[in-house]
C-alpha cells in the first residue's frame, strides 16, 4: 500500500511542480489548470493511501515472503453472470442518441438505465455466497490445520 | 448469482516441476476447476463478467475495426496513386481520412491492448481471480462497442460521417462547416468510448493494487502489468479532459455556445490545448501497454531475466509524466505556446525511451535467443519503433516542426510510432498468449509469413512518405498535380500499402488453419516466466486452483526451473546455477 502511495503521490508532486513552472513562464490558465487538476489527482488518492499504510499492518500482496495461505479467506464476491451491464450500456447509447436524433429517443434510454441500475444493484443486495472447492488437492483445510474462513455461506 | 473465491491453494516448493516445464502433479484439465454454470452461446456473451470473454470480445471487437480501417487506409492509398484520381470524391476522401484515423486510434489501438489482452491478461499475471469490478467490466465492452456502431453509423446517415479529421480541429467542426449527424455521431462515440476507458481504467487501478496473490509485491509485478498500470493512470488524467472537450463542443454546435468560435468571443485555439492534453497522452496510452508486452516477451525468447526490471517501472513512469506535460508541441505553429517549455520536456521522453530499449538490447545480450514469431514481432517492433522515434525527436524542434507541420513527413512519423506499437507489439502479444487464451497453437510458418510481408510492406509503404513530405505534400488532400513530382513516391508507398494488406491474409489463414486443425498449446508452450503460464490454457472460471510461491517477478520459471531460479538479494535478479545455496529473499523472516 505505501508503494502505491508513494507512486500517486509522486505523480501529484510531478504535476505540482510542472504546473507552477508551467505558469511562471507562459501565464497561459488553461494548461495551467488541467496540470493542477492533474496533481490533485495524484496527491489526494496518494496521501489516503500513505495516511492509511501507516496504521495497518503490511498485507500479504506487500509482504515478499508472504504464503498463499497468509491470503486465506474471501477475496471478494464476483458475480457468475448478470445482464445488467448490458442493459446499462444500451441504457447509455440509446441516452447519448437523444442527441442526435432527437427527444423521443429519451425515454427509452431514461427506462433502460433505470431498469439496468436497479436491478443491478438488486442483484447486488440479494446474491447468495457460494462456497468453491479450490482448496489444495485433498485437503480442504489450510496449511495450519483450520478450516477455510469464509467457506460457509453467509 | 454471486460466488465468493477463496484463496487458491499453496503449492510448496519442495513439488519439483516437471522436465516438460510443467508443474508436476499439478493436473489443470477443466475438470478440476471450479466450474462455472451459466449461460451459454449468445446469452454468455451478453451476460458474462468473466475478464477472459470480455477481454476476448473486446479484441475481436477491435480487429474487425481494424480490418475496416485498414480497407479505408488501401481505398486512400489508392486515390492517392495518381495525382487526379477520381476513384472517391472530395468529400469521401475526407470522411474516409477521419474514419479511418478515429477507427485506428479510437477504437482499435487503444481498446485492443487496454480493453483486450490487459483484460485478458492482469488478472492471470497478478494472481487474481477476476477484475475487481467485473459487472463494470462487461459495462466497459458494451459501452465501448455502442460507441463503435455509433460512430460507424456516420456512414448512414444524411450528410455521410464525420469529415473534420481525428481530431475535429475548431472551427472547421463547428455547425457552420461540418453540419450533419455525422459529426455528432463522432462526438458521442467519443463519450461512450471515452467512458468505457475510464471505466476500465479504475477496474485495472483496483484489481493491480488490490487483488494481487500473496508474494506478487508491487516490484514483482511483471512489466506488462505495470504498464497497464501506469496506461490507467494516464487514461484517467487524459480521457475526462477529451469528455469535456466533447460536451464543449457539442454545445458549439447546437445550444448556442461560442467556447471555440471567435464571433462569440471564444477562442479556438482552446479545443486544441484541450484535446491535446488528451491527444498526446493518448499515444503513451495507445504506447505504454505495446511495450510492455515486448518487454514480457523479450526476456522469454532470450532464456534470461529482464535486464534491468525496475529501470524499466522507473521508465514507464517518466514516459507517462513527461507525456503529460508536452501536448502543446502539436501546437508550434500556432504561434500561442510556450516553444522551449515544450520542446525541452518533448526532447526529455527520448531518455526514458532510450533506457528501455538499453534494456530490451541487454536482455537479449548474451541470451540464448529464439526466434518464434512473438520474437519476430517484438524485433521488429523495435526496428519500426526506433524509426518513429528518431523523427519524434526531429519534430520536437521548433524550427523542423515549422518546415515539416501538417506535411507527409508527420504521417510517415506517427504511422511508424503508431504501427510500430499498436501492431508489430500488438500481433506480438497475440501471438504470444494466444496459445493461453485458445489452448491451441498458431503455426510458426504462417506467423513468420505475415512477420515478413508486414516488415517489408511497412517500410516500403512509409519511407516514401519522409520524401514526400519534406518535398512539401501537404497531409489530408485527395489530389495533387502531376507537375508536383510526388506520383513515383505515392505510386511506392501504395504498393507498399497492400504489401501490408496482403500480410493480413497471412494472419488469417493462421486462425483459420488454428481453427480447423488445432495443435494444443499446453498450458505453458513457451517456457514462460509470468504467473499466466501457470494455469491451464484457456484458464477455468477464476482462473487459479493453485498457484506457485511467489518470490521473484517470474515465479513461473522459478517453479519449473527449481535449480535455476530468480532470488532476489535487495540489488539485482541473480539466477543460481544448479545446486547453489539458496539465498534467502531479502525481508524474509529468519
Amino acid at each position: 500500500m505505501k508503494v502505491y502511495g508513494l507512486f500517486l503521490v509522486g505523480i501529484g508532486v510531478f504535476f505540482g511542480v510542472i504546473g507552477l513552472v508551467y505558469w511562471f513562464t507562459s501565464y497561459e490558465d488553461g494548461g495551467f489548470l488541467m496540470l493542477i487538476g492533474s496533481a490533485l489527482l495524484g496527491l489526494f488518492p496518494g496521501s489516503y493511501y500513505l495516511w492509511w499504510s501507516s496504521r495497518q499492518k503490511p498485507q500479504a500482496d506487500d509482504d515478499p515472503s508472504a504464503d498463499m495461505a497468509e491470503g486465506a479467506g474471501a477475496v471478494e464476491s464476483f458475480p457468475g453472470s448478470s445482464i445488467w451491464p448490458f442493459i446499462l450500456g444500451m441504457g447509455a447509447l440509446f441516452t447519448v442518441l437523444t442527441f442526435v436524433f432527437g427527444l423521443w429517443l429519451a425515454p427509452l434510454g431514461g427506462a433502460l438505465i433505470l431498469s439496468g441500475a436497479i436491478g443491478a444493484t438488486v442483484e447486488s443486495r440479494r446474491g447468495g455466497i457460494v462456497p468453491l472447492p479450490v482448496a489444495p488437492a485433498g485437503s480442504d483445510h489450510h496449511a495450519d490445520g483450520e478450516p477455510h474462513p469464509g467457506a460457509e455461506p453467509a | 448469482m454471486t460466488t465468493t473465491i477463496e484463496p487458491p491453494g499453496l503449492i510448496s516448493p519442495e513439488q519439483p516441476g516437471g522436465p516438460d516445464g510443467h508443474a508436476a502433479g499439478l493436473q489443470h484439465d477443466a475438470g478440476d476447476h471450479p466450474h462455472h454454470e451459466g449461460p451459454t452461446g449468445i446469452l454468455n456473451w451478453l451476460t458474462s463478467t468473466d475478464h477472459k470473454v470480455i477481454g476476448k470480445s473486446y479484441m475481436i471487437t477491435s480487429l474487425v475495426l481494424f480490418f475496416i480501417a485498414g480497407i479505408m487506409a488501401l481505398v486512400i492509398r489508392v486515390q492517392l496513386a495518381s495525382p487526379t484520381s477520381s476513384l472517391v470524391s472530395f468529400q469521401t476522401y475526407n470522411e474516409l481520412f477521419t474514419m479511418h484515423g478515429s477507427l485506428m486510434l479510437y477504437l482499435f489501438a487503444g481498446p485492443f491492448a487496454f480493453g483486450g489482452l490487459a483484460n485478458y491478461i492482469v488478472p492471470l499475471q497478478v494472481g487474481a481471480p477476476d477484475m475487481a469490478f467485473p459487472r463494470l467490466n462487461a459495462l466497459s465492452y458494451w459501452l465501448y462497442l455502442g460507441g463503435s456502431l455509433t460512430m460507424m453509423s456516420g456512414f448512414l446517415v444524411a450528410g455521410g460521417a464525420a469529415s473534420f479529421g481525428w481530431v475535429a480541429y475548431a472551427p472547421l467542426s463547428n455547425a457552420t462547416n461540418s453540419p450533419g449527424a455525422g459529426a455528432d455521431l463522432w462526438l458521442m462515440a467519443l463519450a461512450l468510448t471515452g467512458f468505457s476507458a475510464i471505466f476500465t481504467g479504475v477496474n485495472l487501478c483496483a484489481t493491480i493494487f488490490y487483488l494481487r496473490a500473496p508474494g506478487m509485491t508491487m516490484f514483482r509485478v511483471p512489466i506488462f502489468s505495470w504498464n497497464m498500470l501506469v496506461t490507467a493512470i494516464l487514461i484517467l488524467i487524459a480521457f475526462p479532459v477529451l469528455f469535456g472537450a466533447v460536451v464543449l463542443l457539442f454545445c458549439d454546435r447546437h445550444f448556442g455556445t461560442h467556447i471555440f468560435t471567435v464571433q462569440g468571443g471564444g477562442v479556438p485555439v482552446l479545443w486544441q490545448n484541450l484535446f491535446w492534453f488528451f491527444g498526446h497522452p493518448e499515444v503513451y496510452i495507445l504506447a505504454l501497454p505495446y511495450f510492455g508486452m515486448v518487454t514480457d516477451i523479450i526476456p522469454v525468447f532470450s532464456r534470461k531475466p529482464l535486464f534491468g526490471y525496475k529501470g524499466m517501472v522507473f521508465a514507464t513512469m517518466s514516459i507517462a509524466a513527461l507525456s503529460t506535460g508536452v501536448w502543446a508541441h502539436h501546437m508550434f505553429t500556432t504561434g500561442v505556446v510556450l516553444l522551449p517549455f515544450f520542446s525541452l520536456l518533448s526532447y526529455m521522453i527520448a531518455i526514458p525511451t532510450g533506457i528501455k530499449f538499453f534494456n530490451w538490447i541487454g536482455t537479449m545480450w548474451g541470451g540464448s535467443l529464439s526466434f518464434k514469431t512473438p520474437m519476430l514481432f517484438s524485433m521488429g517492433f523495435l526496428f519500426a519503433f526506433l524509426m518513429g522515434g528518431v523523427t519524434g525527436v526531429l519534430l520536437a524542434s521548433p524550427p523542423v516542426d515549422f518546415m515539416t507541420h501538417d506535411t507527409y513527413f508527420v504521417v510517415a512519423h506517427f504511422h511508424q510510432v503508431l504501427i510500430g506499437t499498436a501492431v508489430f507489439a500488438g500481433f506480438a502479444g497475440f501471438y504470444f498468449w494466444y496459445p493461453k487464451m485458445f489452448g491451441r497453437m498458431l503455426r510458426e510458418g504462417l506467423g513468420k509469413l505475415h512477420f515478413w510481408a508486414l516488415f517489408i510492406g511497412f517500410w516500403v509503404t512509409f519511407m516514401p512518405q519522409y520524401a514526400v513530405g519534406l518535398d512539401g505534400m501537404p497531409r489530408r488532400v485527395a489530389a495533387y498535380l502531376p507537375g508536383n513530382g510526388w506520383t513515383t513516391l505515392n505510386v511506392i508507398s501504395t504498393v507498399g500499402a497492400f504489401i501490408i494488406g496482403a500480410s493480413f491474409l497471412f494472419f488469417l489463414a493462421n486462425l483459420w488453419v488454428s481453427w480447423r486443425s488445432p495443435i494444443p498449446a499446453g498450458d505453458n508452450p513457451w517456457d514462460g516466466h509470468a504467473l499466466e503460464w501457470f494455469t491451464s490454457s484457456p484458464p477455468s472460471h477464476h482462473n487459479y486452483s493453485h498457484l506457485p510461491p511467489i518470490r521473484s517477478e517470474r515465479p513461473t520459471w522459478d517453479y519449473n526451473h527449481p535449480d535455476h531460479r530468480t532470488i532476489h538479494t535487495g540489488k539485482t535478479p541473480k539466477v543460481l546455477p544448479d545446486h547453489e545455496p539458496e539465498v534467502e529473499p531479502a525481508g524474509a523472516p529468519s
